[in-house]
């Protein structure tokens, strides 16, 4: 198979899944006493201080989750609650329009009881501007979440400004990096922001790990799940031990292979983009060229639907994913695309490839001549001239 | 995309990867005795069909699609059986319902069915503009002899149904789509009462097999 959506999930790495067979029979509970439980606490620890080195923090900023849908609900719902007993929100929230469904419908959630939520809209390439989330804040505005890079489109938002204009204004900042993580560099020292969310299962580690960065001086956070003490009481729960060793072990891969994966997929990725677009005609590159993550891209083939285009390309044994209406079982497509102020029928017709770290120049070889092959077959049928 | 949609079966799958009976030539070359043009790229799908008609037949049908897997895989059998044992009368081609081509096809994930509703709206414009074109105006069958659900808005239970097979769900989104019930607003639980009764017969198992009545 050539699997190119690794935006929506990455393989295990071969080193990974190594140290989750070394540590299957480590059953101990992190908590016990005893010499079972600290020789798993030990592992554990290890694995979040390789993380909080990876992220410039201190190892007391991670909290393990399930991952980042997990993180981003913590922190949302914290945001604007006093206390886990406590069920009333209130108060402001600025996020943008092309948010992960986990920012999304937990804002939406919220906003049924007494938050008000402010969207950023993008621009037509899919950026967000720093000075409309200046313009937005209020003095009842209790967060700001906007996402690293988007995952439909790899769009990277301009994190570091946005963070500025949060601190200066004394506002606790969130980020959801699931795609950003281990692609581009992240530096917590340098950018001032109070929360991130990432998930293992987007660098090579299993599903079901992820973490939440929280900056020590930031505002407590109160618990999704309450329970018993584990991560320092803000997430309870017996750890998922064999998960947090694995996304370890992934980030100590990523921080090895990160640059020469960027230089190599990044490569493979133009190649693909540009070897489709020398044969094809009528293909539009959504998002920003230039602002934009090294392993994606999202074409749209006009006057052909997404759906059959993704059936043929798995025909061909390729994976990739689609923002047509189709694909979500609903009636509208991709907000992500239509948010880019085109068509519907572009977002209709939309393709993300997603590369990672085990795609092969021949797997991008095969891919340009199948899309190639795919996307004339369709068009033949197609009533639109 | 969820897994679950993939639930295609053999012959959907072998329509859309072959689909039969695709117009390949010009339209004038074709020379076609009837067209029908449903459905916009904005929603995500569209629809032309041609026929040409032999002794009230249809003796040939090709089509055209702007649609995912469920709409080229339905379209294609509905090429197949508009066509097939010396083709259907234009009567009995009419009244093709998408539940006879998803039965055919040996079911459909239900929230896929929507995407299959245009072939047979598509061939029934074909047959119209046949209809027109050859000045048998009078032929063109009276749709509206189905229940008249909402009077104001002259909405019939049909075109309920039809809303329902193209995936709306509840009776808000049906209000937002027809504007059913907003001017004497009496006849809403009627309309309440279909609009649950054909999602019940359209979306209560994951597949659709059309033979349920």
């Amino acid at each position: 198979m050539i699997y190119l959506d690794n935006s929506a999930t990455t393989p295990l790495h071969p080193k990974v899944k190594e140290k989750i067979i070394q540590t299957l029979d480590l059953f101990g509970n992190p908590s016990s006493m005893h010499t079972s439980g600290r020789q798993v606490r030990a592992l554990v620890e290890e694995s979040r201080r390789e993380i909080a080195d990876f992220l410039n923090c201190d190892p007391d900023e991670i909290i393990f989750t399930a991952g980042a849908s997990e993180a981003n609900n913590t922190v949302l719902k914290s945001a604007t609650t006093c206390c886990a007993f406590c069920n009333e929100s209130r108060g402001h929230i600025i996020t943008s329009n092309i948010e992960h469904p986990s920012v999304m419908n937990t804002l939406q959630c919220l906003s049924k009881q007494h938050v008000d939520v402010t969207h950023i809209k993008v621009n037509s390439k899919g950026l967000i501007d720093p000075k409309d989330v200046e313009a937005a804040i209020r003095p009842d505005t209790m967060m700001i979440s906007i996402m690293y890079i988007n995952n439909e489109i790899g769009t990277i938002q301009p994190i570091k400004e946005i963070a500025d204009i949060a601190k200066k204004h004394n506002i606790p900042m969130h980020t959801d990096a699931v795609q950003a993580v281990g692609k581009i560099p992240i530096d917590l020292q340098e950018l001032p922001i109070d929360f991130l969310s990432m998930s293992g299962h987007k660098i090579y580690a299993p599903k079901g790990i992820g973490i939440l960065f929280k900056r020590k001086s930031s505002k407590n956070i109160c618990p999704l799940i309450t329970g018993g003490h584990q991560e320092k009481s803000m997430r309870a729960g017996t750890e998922n031990t064999i998960g947090i060793i694995a996304l370890g072990e992934a980030v100590r891969q990523c921080r090895l292979e990160m640059d020469e994966n960027e230089k190599r997929i990044r490569a493979l990725r133009d190649k693909l983009e540009q070897g489709i677009m020398a044969q094809l005609d009528h293909v539009i590159v959504n998002g920003d060229p230039e602002h934009r993550a090294y392993n994606i891209t999202n074409l749209s083939f006009m006057n052909i639907e997404g759906e059959s285009i993704l059936l043929r390309l798995d025909m061909h044994d390729i994976a990739v994913s689609t923002g047509s209406a189709c694909s979500t079982g609903s009636l509208e497509p991709s907000y992500v695309i239509t948010s880019l102020e085109v068509d519907p029928e572009i977002a209709h017709s939309s393709i993300r490839f997603s590369l990672g770290r085990q795609t092969s120049e021949e797997d991008i070889d095969k891919t340009i001549e199948a899309v190639v092959e795919t996307v004339t077959f369709l068009r033949k049928m197609s009533p639109i001239i | 995309m969820d897994g679950k949609d993939w639930n295609y079966s053999e012959t959907v799958k072998e329509h859309f990867f072959h689909p039969k009976n695709i117009l390949e030539i010009d339209e004038k070359e074709y020379n076609p005795d009837g067209v029908g043009y449903v459905g916009s790229p904005a929603c995500g799908d569209m629809m032309k069909i041609f026929i040409k008609v032999k002794d009230d037949r249809i003796a040939d049908l090709k089509w055209q699609t702007f649609g995912c897997a469920s709409a080229i895989g339905s379209t294609s059998m509905l090429s197949v059986m508009a066509t097939r044992n010396g083709g259907m009368t234009l009567d009995e081609a009419w009244k093709l319902t998408p539940e006879m081509i998803i039965n055919e096809l040996g079911g459909l994930p239900a929230n896929k069915i929507h995407c299959s509703v245009l072939g047979d709206k598509a061939l029934r414009e074909a047959i119209k503009d046949h209809f027109k074109r050859t000045g048998q105006e009078d032929r063109i069958p009276d749709d509206d002899k189905s229940r008249v659900i909402c009077e104001c808005l002259n909405i019939t239970e049909d075109d309920i149904r039809m809303e329902i097979l193209e995936g709306v769900k509840d009776f808000k989104t049906l209000q937002e789509r027809t504007k059913i019930g907003t001017v004497c607003g009496k006849c809403q639980d009627t309309a309440k009462t279909l609009v649950d009764f054909y999602v019940g017969r359209y979306y209560t198992d994951d597949i659709y097999t059309g033979d349920k009545k």
